[in-house]
C-alpha cells in the first residue's frame, strides 16, 4: 500500500473514532440518569440504613436512615425532577459528610423559584397556581408550614392527568397526596393542632362512599373550579365543599371541568357524545349522555305516542 | 262476545299487578330524573331522592317479581305465558289486523278472551317477553349497578359499568314503552275503564 494512502486511512479512521467516541461521550453525559449523578447522596439516602466511619474512634457505624430523609430511588428516577442533581436544589455543602447542622436552617425552594416566569413552563401556569395556593385554606391555616412540597413530594412527583394517563390511576395518585396527611395523624399534626381525623366518618353522608372514593378525586369537591388551571389549587374549607350530587351528576357535570378536563379539552372537536370523555372510562349517572341514543329514544317515543293518538282518533270517529 | 262474567284475576295476581305498577312507575320517574338530572327542571325529582327511591323500589320490584314467578310456578296462571311457536306470527298478524282495521269495522275479536286464554296472541307474546326476558335483564343489571364491585371492570375495552348501565337504560326504555302501550290497550274494552275495573275486582 502506498504510504501516503496508508497515512490518509489512519487519519480518516482516527477522525471517525474521535468523532464517534466524542459524540458518544457527550450523549452519555446528557443521558446520565439522576441516580448516577446522585450516587454519592443516594448511597445513604436511597437506603433505609447507612454506614459511616467514625474517624475519632476508628469505628464503622451503621444507622437507620430517618424516614423523611429517605429517597425512593425508583420513584425519584421516574419523577418530573428525576433528571436533576441533588445539589441543583440542595446546597453543594451537603456533599461533605457529616453534613453541617446549619444547612437544615436553609429554606427550601418553592415551585416558582425555578418555574416562575419561565416561558418554557408557561403552559403549566405556575404563576396562577401560586396565586390560587395563597387563596387556599391550606396556606391560610398554616402559612409558615404549608408549601408546595406539603402535597407534591419533589422527589417523586409526576404529572398525571395532564399527560393523558388513565383516569383511575390519576384518581388514586392524586387522592394519595391528600391521604398522606388526612389519613395519617403523624403527618396531619405537623400542620395543625387538630387531633381527630376520620375522613370515613366525615364523609358518612356520601352515598356509595367506597365507590366515590375510588373513582373521584378529593379535589373535585374540595377545590374551587378554575377555568385557566387544569387542576384547581384553591382548596376550600370543609364548610364550602360540594355536597350537591347534581354538581357532578348532570349534563353540566363539574367533572368535565376538573377530573375529565384534560380529556374533554383533547376531544372538544369530536361530536356525537355529550360528555363522551366520561363514557370512555367510567359511568356517571346523569352526566353520561349519548346524543344519538337521546334522539333515537325521542323519535321512538314520539312514534308510539303518535300511533296511540291516531288510533284514539279512529276510535272516536268510528264509534258510531 | 260472551256476556257472562269471567273471574280472570285472583287476588294474588291483582296485588302483584298493582304493586308492580306503582313500583314500575316510580322507577320510571326516578330513572328519568337520574338519567336527565337537572336541578333546574321542576318536573324532575331531585337526584338524591331519586337515587334513594330508585334503589328502594328496585329491590321491592325484584321481590315482587319473585312472587310473580312463584305464583306462576304453582298456579295455572303460568300457562297464560306459554305459547306455541308454530303459527305464532300468523296469530300476532291476525290480532294486529284486528287492532288496526277489524275493530273499527265492528268485527269480532279473532281470539276472544276466555278463562284458558286471558291474553290474545299479541298480548301473550309481549307480556311473556316483558316478564321473562325484559324483567330478568333489568333486575340483573340493576342489581349489578347497586353492587358495582361485582361488575367486570372492562369488557372489550369498554367500561363494564357503562355497558351494564346502557343495557339497564335501554331495557328500561323498552319496558316504559310497553307500559304506555299496555295502558292504552287496556282502554280497548267494553268501556274505556272496564279492563281497569277488572284488575281491581278480578272479574272480566
Amino acid at each position: 500500500m502506498n504510504p501516503s494512502n496508508f497515512k490518509h486511512i489512519i487519519l480518516i479512521v482516527s477522525f471517525l473514532c474521535n468523532v464517534s467516541f466524542g459524540f458518544g461521550q457527550e450523549t452519555n453525559e446528557k443521558n446520565q440518569s439522576g441516580s448516577d449523578k446522585n450516587q454519592k447522596c443516594l448511597k445513604c439516602h436511597g437506603n433505609h440504613t447507612f454506614k459511616y466511619m467514625n474517624e475519632d474512634f476508628g469505628l464503622e457505624i451503621k444507622e437507620a436512615m430517618c424516614s423523611n430523609r429517605f429517597i425512593d430511588t425508583i420513584a425519584f428516577a421516574q419523577s418530573n425532577h428525576g433528571m436533576f442533581k441533588c445539589t441543583d436544589c440542595h446546597s453543594p455543602e451537603y456533599e461533605s459528610f457529616p453534613h453541617a447542622g446549619n444547612l437544615r436552617m436553609g429554606l427550601m425552594y418553592a415551585c416558582n423559584d425555578c418555574h416562575g416566569g419561565d416561558p418554557e413552563y408557561a403552559k403549566f401556569h405556575f404563576d396562577e397556581i401560586e396565586e390560587a395556593f395563597y387563596e387556599s385554606m391550606h396556606y391560610n391555616r398554616a402559612p409558615d408550614a404549608f408549601n408546595c412540597w406539603s402535597c407534591h413530594n419533589p422527589h417523586s412527583y409526576k404529572t398525571q392527568a395532564s399527560k393523558g394517563g388513565k383516569i383511575s390511576e390519576t384518581v388514586t395518585y392524586d387522592n394519595n397526596i391528600c391521604l398522606k396527611c388526612h389519613a395519617d395523624i403523624s403527618q396531619f399534626e405537623l400542620l395543625t393542632e387538630r387531633e381527630n381525623i376520620n375522613i370515613l366518618k366525615t364523609h358518612n353522608w356520601l352515598p356509595n362512599q367506597e365507590l366515590h372514593f375510588k373513582n373521584v378525586r378529593c379535589i373535585e369537591c374540595h377545590t374551587q373550579l378554575n377555568d385557566s388551571l387544569l387542576i384547581s389549587h384553591v382548596v376550600m374549607p370543609k364548610e364550602n365543599a360540594i355536597r350537591e350530587c347534581t354538581k357532578c351528576h348532570s349534563e353540566n357535570s363539574r367533572l368535565m371541568a376538573s377530573l375529565y378536563k384534560y380529556k374533554s379539552m383533547e376531544s372538544r372537536k369530536s361530536n356525537g357524545f355529550i360528555n363522551a370523555v366520561i363514557i370512555n372510562e367510567s359511568y356517571v349517572i346523569g352526566a353520561n349522555r349519548n346524543k344519538y341514543l337521546n334522539i333515537l329514544s325521542v323519535i321512538i317515543f314520539g312514534l308510539v305516542l303518535s300511533g296511540i293518538f291516531i288510533h284514539t282518533l279512529f276510535r272516536i270517529f268510528k264509534r258510531k | 262476545m260472551a256476556s257472562e262474567k269471567l273471574y280472570l284475576y285472583p287476588i294474588w295476581i291483582r296485588i302483584w299487578h298493582w304493586v308492580n305498577a306503582i313500583l314500575f312507575i316510580t322507577l320510571l320517574v326516578t330513572g328519568v330524573s337520574m338519567q336527565y338530572s337537572n336541578p333546574e327542571n321542576p318536573l324532575l325529582i331531585s337526584f338524591e331522592r331519586s337515587v334513594e327511591l330508585h334503589n328502594l323500589c328496585g329491590i321491592l320490584i325484584s321481590l315482587n317479581y319473585l312472587l310473580f314467578i312463584i305464583g306462576n310456578l304453582f298456579t295455572s296462571n303460568g300457562k297464560q305465558y306459554k305459547m306455541k311457536t308454530k303459527g305464532l306470527l300468523t296469530r300476532i298478524f291476525n290480532q294486529s289486523v284486528y287492532y288496526l282495521f277489524g275493530m273499527f269495522k265492528k268485527q269480532d275479536a279473532p281470539y276472544p278472551i276466555s278463562a284458558e286464554n286471558k291474553f290474545n296472541p299479541m298480548q301473550r307474546f309481549i307480556y311473556s317477553t316483558a316478564m321473562y326476558v325484559g324483567f330478568p335483564i333489568i333486575i340483573a343489571s340493576g342489581a349489578a349497578m347497586l353492587f358495582p364491585e361485582i361488575i367486570v371492570p372492562q369488557v372489550f375495552g369498554f367500561s363494564g359499568l357503562l355497558l351494564t348501565a346502557i343495557v339497564h337504560v335501554i331495557i328500561g326504555f323498552i319496558l316504559s314503552l310497553f307500559l304506555f302501550i299496555h295502558l292504552y290497550v287496556c282502554t280497548i274494552g267494553s268501556s274505556i275503564s272496564s279492563n281497569f275495573k277488572s284488575m281491581i275486582t278480578g272479574w272480566h
